[in-house]
């Protein structure tokens, strides 16, 4: 596998095309997520139901005051759609930490120590794989109630594996390099060496990673609040949007449509962008 | 290769054993079971009632060593709900999450294995990026969403395949389709990557001097070497598949493993939900061991002295 992905010749082009759109994407999600109470143009939580469901500016009978239109409580569209922007960002980003702290962890004291240690972090990662990640924590969640800290926590929980997975193999290869020897040589103390040699040699790889983890809790976030099991109502996340608004999606299909491709082009965004840091750093991710 | 096998099974059943920890773990988190079981009217008689009768008056190792001893015997308790028990529920629903984990395994490998070939074959061309942004596509894909919209498509505007339910093999197109999403994009890079290798090595080299026809090298010379980890993670992708279909299957209704853990867990129908998660953590296992048996038997020299 390793050396397959070996990157030959130039990757500009459309390659670096796509770094700078999902750039672009990361960047506008990035502020609306911080700036959302600021640039919404109406309250996100107000319902008006002599307002209901008015369709988005793109077809006929639109109302100017709601550019996306409005759900099936008269809420607007855009307003909710930028507070769920908001809210699957913190999600990304917060589950990422918690499973980036545990999979690093694991993963370079497994790599670094090797012998029984190594065993048990494979262990661990193994056990981790074969654990359905979706049905544990739709159970968790019914079990204890639904609630943003909950969720992050749970999801951090389950989403540690690839991190361990490239953290111990990269600290595997920095291992054995010159200057860890000679940081060794020159009588530094063993947590020494793994927070200032090894760490800051894989934290390339890492960084791709984290994009890729970012990611894929955006999408379970999404998967468990359509379900009913992820954020808890009325907060406006993308995949409660679309579970509220399923009833409606035969009528007025955009209902689901502009949810969903705000969550696919975000998705894919970061993707783009962790790609594009992987030709940079000419990092693996995968496992 | 006895040896090794010997290894695996032994992480194998401590995985399981430890799984079964979990699980065990994960559906006392709720605090009192009793409490939640006899709803929300009952009297303290009532919960102490429920209580004795489903054995939560003992204590949490004997109820576990319960649970796994008679476990061990294919014994996974009673459901609370359905009065059933829970093994023969999941036999009953598991044929379902099989069909359409092995038709959405079909459909990807139909997809990828092509895609990656093309891809490979094309290397650095505007073919091979085309594959690639394939790949990106369904990795970012939401599959519930990509499920809804087949139904508002392919179900109610074109009317070719049916909404939702398990009547007939129709019914498992759409829902095959959209599980099929979620393994193509690794799928196909893997072919990719694997022929790319492959037709860069010294035998291809050999046999193109031997003036074999394309089609011969493409297909047996390369693709049986870069089919050898494609074949391994399709097995593992399977288990991820059975794990994942869960959302899928309350999309579109089809009674399977995942909608009855799901209908479960809304009714704190503990005992089902733990031997869910125990039986899909299980088949997972079953499923590497058997991808790394097929990478023995189909590469010789993973197989050693």
């Amino acid at each position: 596998m390793s050396t397959v992905s070996v990157i030959t010749g130039p990757r500009r082009g459309w390659r670096s095309a796509g770094t700078w759109i999902g750039a672009a994407i990361v960047g506008v999600a990035t502020v609306c997520a911080i700036f959302a109470p600021l640039i919404v143009p109406h309250d996100p939580f107000t319902q008006d139901l002599s307002k209901r469901l008015l369709p988005p500016f793109w077809m006929a009978g639109t109302n100017p005051d709601h550019l996306l239109g409005t759900d099936q409580l008269g809420r607007d569209y855009l307003s909710r759609l930028i507070w769920g922007c908001r809210i699957s960002m913190l999600i990304g980003i917060t589950v990422t930490i918690v499973s980036g702290l545990i999979g690093i962890t694991l993963g370079v004291l497994g790599g670094f120590l090797g012998g029984r240690v190594d065993d048990a972090v494979l262990f661990a990662i193994t056990t981790r794989l074969s654990i359905p990640v979706v049905l544990v924590a739709l159970a968790v969640v019914g079990l204890l109630g639904s609630s943003m800290a909950l969720l992050v926590l749970t999801l951090g929980l389950l989403l540690w594996d690839r991190f361990a997975v490239v953290a111990r193999s990269t600290t595997m290869q920095v291992r054995n390099l010159d200057f860890v020897a000679a940081a060794w040589c020159a009588g530094c103390s063993r947590a020494r060496i793994l927070l200032g040699e090894v760490l800051p040699n894989i934290a390339s790889h890492l960084v791709v990673v984290a994009t890729l983890e970012i990611a894929l809790a955006i999408l379970l976030e999404a998967a468990l609040s359509f379900l009913g099991l992820g954020v808890p109502p009325p907060l406006p996340s993308w995949g409660l949007m679309i579970a509220e608004a399923k009833d409606y999606m035969f009528f007025s299909p955009w209902v689901i449509v502009i949810p969903g491709v705000a969550l696919f082009v975000l998705v894919l965004g970061i993707n783009l962008l962790g790609d594009g840091l992987r030709d940079l750093f000419g990092a693996r991710s995968d496992p | 290769m006895l040896q090794f096998f010997a290894r695996r099974l032994i992480v194998a059943i401590l995985v399981a054993a430890t799984v079964m920890v979990l699980a065990f773990a994960l559906t006392r988190l709720s605090g009192d079971l009793a409490i939640s079981i006899a709803g929300p009217n009952a009297t303290q008689a009532d919960v102490e009632i429920v209580r004795k009768a489903y054995g939560l008056d003992k204590p949490l190792s004997v109820q576990f060593f319960d649970w796994v001893g008679r476990a061990a015997t294919g014994d996974l308790g009673d459901s609370y709900f359905f009065k059933k028990r829970v093994a023969d529920l999941i036999a009953e629903r598991m044929p379902v999450t099989f069909t359409l984990g092995l038709t959405g395994l079909v459909i990807a490998l139909v997809v990828s294995l092509p895609l990656g070939i093309l891809a490979a074959v094309r290397e650095n061309t505007s073919l091979d990026r085309g594959v690639q942004l394939v790949a990106l596509i369904g990795q970012a894909m939401p599959s519930f969403w990509l499920g809804l919209l087949l139904m508002i498509t392919l179900g109610l505007q074109l009317g070719w395949l049916p909404i939702s339910g398990t009547g007939s093999w129709q019914h498992y197109v759409m829902p095959g389709i959209v599980l099929a999403f979620s393994a193509i994009p690794a799928l196909t890079r893997l072919t990719r990557a694997g022929m790319i290798q492959a037709l860069g090595s010294d035998y291809i080299r050999t046999a193109r001097a031997k003036g074999l026809s394309r089609a011969a090298i493409l297909l047996k010379h390369a693709l049986r070497n870069a089919a050898i980890p494609v074949v391994a993670i399709a097995a593992v992708q399977l288990g991820f598949m059975l794990g994942g279909s869960i959302v899928i299957e309350q999309v579109f209704a089809l009674h399977g493993v995942g909608f009855l853990a799901w209908e479960s867990i809304g009714k704190n129908d503990f005992p089902v939900v733990q031997a869910v998660v125990l039986v899909l953590a299980v088949i997972y296992v079953a499923l590497t061991m058997l991808a790394d048996l097929m990478n023995a038997v189909l590469d010789p020299r993973l197989r050693g002295p």
